[in-house]
């Protein structure tokens, strides 16, 4: 099981990369995608307490929201605003990817230094780590809303792995209800970014700088 | 079953108001589900009511006082919504900056989302359980955005989408902290963890200090983001400014509040674990940090909207200084949130007719409001004496609590900063509100035809008159109130009575 | 053991053109022709051999050592070249950096070649050769450092006994990164699609061939057979990283590695002919992502 859970989390470490690596929107909603499913396979690895039934269905609604319904919804918004296909970066790709590995080290010397309460997989904590880290980056760096929408899904992933890992007996409604919530948010942006995409006849964050003091 | 009426009452309004194709018998609904909440509100604060839900929901004292607290405002807002509504009606209508045509939001989404809000608020304040409380904090911000994108122009655009981004990113490092602060009491065995706070102060006593004080700075720096603390606060003025005036009052008044809400529940736990002292060190930096950059921001502002808003930051540092000097302050704090509120939804409703009538924002424009708008002027300026503190306003009395205490801890420094931002805002705020609200109207002004509308004006009137009164007198069923809900926040409050 | 190592240097002199071979062989199957026989690659170079050489007036002696010393530095490289967890003929604490220097210097050589015609065409090449080889060659320590770090030694001969078979179940898909590392610096630094195409004569494209296109009859046999050398040095380096060693004979561990040559030959087969040459800009990019995959695989083996 462990090497099942090693290769997961090495599998995210790679979305992560590429989600700091893709160039086009077409690239970095797949990488988004990816992890998502990966993300709704480890509920079943981590085998935890409950009935099988409860972690199918649990797997089954986070690879759904995360795996199918996010990258649904950014595709749909990214067709509906005609959206220019590359990325925009401010700082370029091999940088960021380059960032990402020093996020990796960081993480992996943080875990090193926490003392971990629970018995936990020797990677998840830094995986989570470095989720979060990356989806901040994209957050910053990035000029596009969409992408600045995938940076912030990057980051609630990464806070997911690490509740799962750190907090795994947590009621599964809230989980539940943190997903609507992030689904709901999710779908608001989405329309945000529509109605931008309509007054400014473009989704470039760096022209929306009139409100200012 | 009280508890969750309180939540789901709103709600089923908001559903419904989305369903009701005429706008007379919707607004009828929104003042209706107004009243009803605020009826339920005053009756649960006033009674035991038992908790629901297994336990996620239940009532305590600081919750009573901030959806106590939200629902009048939201009345008040509700009443004066009546005639913006009206005044909104549909059909494009010029921006006054850029001179282009927009129209607005549907009306009947605009009600459900109020609704929504109120909803999520409730959740809030309702909950002693840090997951929901998170998850609730997070539906006001959902909830919320679309409000502020009422007038389809690009500025208000542009404020809901930084209030939607830095807002959601900001409340992601809340739910980090939680996650922290389960682990932080899980202990070795990894037991059951619950996210109640009744629980976490039970086991307080096993709590890990470095665990715990990660978790505080994350959920600090995750609710002071959304609570508009400085250096975080960056959305505040933007979408305070461009949102609609009954929308800015509430954000203002009870939304800040309900994050506010968020960090004292951690406070609580933290209290309980020996920690007290490390929370409130950061919530004094904080608070300092936010009077004064409020100040900068504030002398010099050309836009009475924004003005308003950097009070806002002002404010909740004043309520983060409060409760982080302890003793006597924690009460002026909760006293202070109690006044603010009043005061700062009056203000932005006024703002509003202001707006109405000269069809500008930018406080060099305005004049002569007192002539043209008597009654608008007058209270114009009391909620501009009330709001800077000055006597005999309840802000004074809860803001010389909180100068009251630090002077006797000795913490000369603090009281110090604080009462020279308080200048600085006061000289700041005195400078444009007196301007707008003496002279003459510039020519181009054309009276509003049937002068003042009643339900624009007796929200906001209700509303300073209520901090002028507690700023002489507070009834004793208030004191017990806040002294109530300052226990709860369970910091160390010395020789409070 | 000494026997074994000697006879391991004699397979990589005779076996390296045939990899070549399986690898044209692969791609033609793919594409449904009969393609060139296996040992097409040996033809070519006894006819070379037998041929004379041109130098134009404007080339000087470094032109002509270029060929010379290239292959004798890949010759020197493969001395302290493992195989199948049999030592190499040279092994000594810091051989990994000789190889590493050994290869760089081989480059030097053709590189100086290159520049040494004056054609501007051929210092495109080298200047292209160059920049790809400079972002390849830390990727490629960082891959080797993931075996250091694990085996704590810099001898090459001492690093290539790890993983066995039992690391491959702790840390398996950590391993999988270093061989993907390694796979793609051997697709580079061979000049193989997705990064350089062999075949090509467009000189828009070209990386590697456009450096040969002066140099004939011994010459370029001396150019193909440094190559195919070089094709075989890294193919084991990949090899001796996936295929755990320690089978129980040393026999069935060369066999086993000699599979694994083989199969290493049909993957590089497999992956020209299903993919398109990547534009020159998005190579970096690709080496990047092969440096990214070793510090990856270093920073978690490495904790």
């Amino acid at each position: 099981m462990q090497l099942w859970l090693d290769a997961v989390f090495v599998l995210i470490m790679l979305t992560n990369l590429s989600l700091l690596a893709a160039s086009r929107m077409r690239l970095i909603i797949r990488a988004a995608a990816i992890q998502g499913v990966l993300l709704g396979l480890l509920p079943l690895l981590f085998s935890l307490e409950g009935s099988l039934a409860a972690n199918l269905g649990f797997s089954a609604f986070v690879l759904g929201i995360k795996g199918l319904g996010f990258p649904w919804l950014l595709t749909r918004t990214c067709r509906r605003v005609r959206i220019t296909p590359e990325i925009e970066p401010y700082i370029g790709y091999n940088f960021s990817v380059i960032l990402g590995i020093v996020g990796l080290l960081v993480s992996l010397w943080l875990e090193h230094r926490l003392d971990l309460p629970v018995r936990v997989s020797g990677l998840s904590v830094s995986a989570a780590f470095m989720t979060i880290f990356s989806g901040f980056l994209l957050v910053v760096s990035r000029k596009k809303a969409v992408t600045q929408v995938i940076g912030y899904l990057a980051a609630e992933n990464g806070i997911f792995l690490f509740g799962l890992s750190l907090a795994p007996h947590g009621p599964m409604w809230l989980e539940l209800c943190v997903l609507l919530d992030i689904f709901v948010a999710v779908f608001v942006m989405g329309i945000a970014i529509h109605n931008i995409g309509r007054e400014f006849d473009s989704v470039d964050i760096g022209a929306v700088d009139s409100l200012k003091d | 079953m009280l508890l969750p009426a309180i939540i789901i009452v709103p709600f089923a309004a908001g559903v419904l108001a989305l369903l009701i194709r005429a706008d007379g018998p919707r607004r009828a609904l929104l003042v209706v589900a107004a009243g009803l909440h605020l009826a339920l509100s005053l009756f649960a604060a006033t009674h035991d009511v038992p908790p629901a839900w297994g336990g996620l929901l239940i009532f305590d004292a600081l919750g009573r006082l901030f959806l106590c607290l939200a629902s009048i405002l939201f009345s008040a807002s509700a009443v004066y919504a009546l005639g913006y509504l009206r005044a909104e009606e549909a059909g494009p209508r010029p921006d006054f900056v850029e001179g282009t045509l927009f129209v607005n939001a549907p009306e009947a989404r605009f009600t459900a989302c109020l609704l929504f809000f109120l909803a999520a608020m409730s959740l809030v304040c309702t909950t002693r359980h840090l997951g929901l409380l998170w998850v609730g904090v997070e539906a006001t911000t959902l909830a919320s955005a679309p409000l502020i994108y009422f007038h389809r122009q690009r500025r208000s655009l542009e404020a809901t989408w930084k209030y939607l981004m830095i807002c959601s990113v900001g409340i992601a490092l809340a739910l980090f902290g939680n996650i922290l602060l389960t682990a932080a009491v899980g202990g070795e065995a990894g037991g059951v963890q619950s996210m109640n706070v009744a629980d976490l102060v039970r086991r307080a006593a096993d709590i890990r200090e470095p665990w715990f004080q990660a978790a505080f700075i994350c959920i600090l720096v995750g609710y002071g983001t959304k609570m508009g603390l400085a250096p975080m606060h960056t959305w505040l003025p933007d979408a305070h400014s461009e949102a609609p005036s009954i929308v800015s009052a509430l954000l203002s008044g009870a939304l800040l509040n309900c994050a506010f809400l968020g960090i004292l529940r951690v406070v609580e736990v933290g209290a309980a674990a020996g920690q007290a002292a490390f929370a409130m060190d950061l919530l004094v930096l904080f608070g300092l940090l936010s009077m004064t950059l409020a100040a900068v921001f504030i002398v010099g502002q050309g836009d009475f909207k924004r003005l308003l808003a950097y009070s806002s930051v002002e404010h909740m540092g004043l309520l983060a200084l409060g409760v982080g000097l302890g003793g006597g302050a924690v009460f002026g704090a909760m006293l202070h949130a109690v006044n603010h509120s009043l005061a700062k939804a009056g203000l932005f409703l006024l703002a509003g007719n202001i707006l109405a009538a000269f069809h500008t924002k930018s406080a060099h424009d305005v004049r002569g409001v007192v002539r043209v708008m008597p009654v608008t002027g007058v209270f114009w300026l009391a909620g501009f004496l009330a709001i800077t503190g000055t006597p005999p306003f309840g802000l004074f009395v809860s803001e010389f609590a909180i100068v009251r205490q630090a002077m006797l801890g000795g913490r000369y420094l603090v009281a110090g900063l604080m009462l020279a931002s308080l200048a600085a805002i006061f000289a700041g705020f005195s400078i444009a509100v007196l301007r707008m609200a003496q002279g003459t109207p510039p020519p181009s002004f054309r009276r509003p035809p049937g002068g003042e509308r009643l339900t624009s004006i007796v929200s906001p009137v209700v509303l300073c008159a209520a901090t002028a009164v507690l700023g002489v007198y507070i009834p004793s069923s208030l004191t017990r109130f806040l002294v109530e809900a300052a226990r709860a926040t369970g910091l160390p409050l010395g020789g409070l009575p | 053991m000494r026997a074994l190592s000697a006879v391991n240097l004699l397979l990589a002199l005779g076996l390296s053109p045939l990899l070549l071979g399986i690898i044209n062989r692969t791609k033609a199957v793919i594409s449904g022709r009969s393609g060139r026989p296996l040992l097409q690659v040996y033809f070519d170079l006894a006819k070379l051999l037998g041929k004379g050489a041109v130098y134009s007036r404007t080339t000087t002696w470094v032109f002509k050592a270029g060929p010379i010393v290239g292959l004798a530095a890949v010759l020197a490289a493969l001395a302290v070249l493992p195989l199948g967890g049999v030592p190499a003929l040279v092994a000594f604490p810091g051989d990994v950096f000789v190889l590493v220097a050994f290869l760089g210097l081989a480059r030097f050589a053709l590189i100086c070649g290159a520049l040494d015609t004056g054609s501007s065409f051929e210092g495109m090449g080298a200047s292209r050769e160059a920049a790809f080889s400079a972002l390849a060659e830390p990727a490629l320590l960082l891959a080797l450092l993931v075996f250091v770090s694990r085996t704590g030694t810099y001898s090459l001969s001492r690093m290539y006994v790890w993983p066995g078979a039992g690391d491959w179940l702790a840390s398996g898909p950590v391993l999988i990164l270093v061989v993907i590392a390694l796979f793609i610096l051997l697709l580079s630094e061979n000049s193989r699609i997705p990064v350089d195409d062999p075949n090509t004569h467009l000189e828009l494209t070209m990386i590697h061939e456009v450096m040969v296109l002066d140099h004939g009859g011994p010459d370029l046999a001396f150019i193909l057979y440094a190559a195919a050398l070089k094709l075989w040095l890294f193919s084991a380096l990949v090899v001796g990283a996936a295929v755990p060693t320690g089978l129980g004979s040393p026999l069935l561990d060369e066999l086993a590695m000699l599979a694994g040559m083989g199969m290493c030959a049909v993957a590089v087969g497999l992956v020209e002919s299903t993919m398109a040459r990547l534009r020159l800009p998005r190579v970096p990019q690709l080496l990047t992502a092969a440096g990214a995959f070793a510090a990856l695989a270093l920073a978690i083996l490495g904790r």
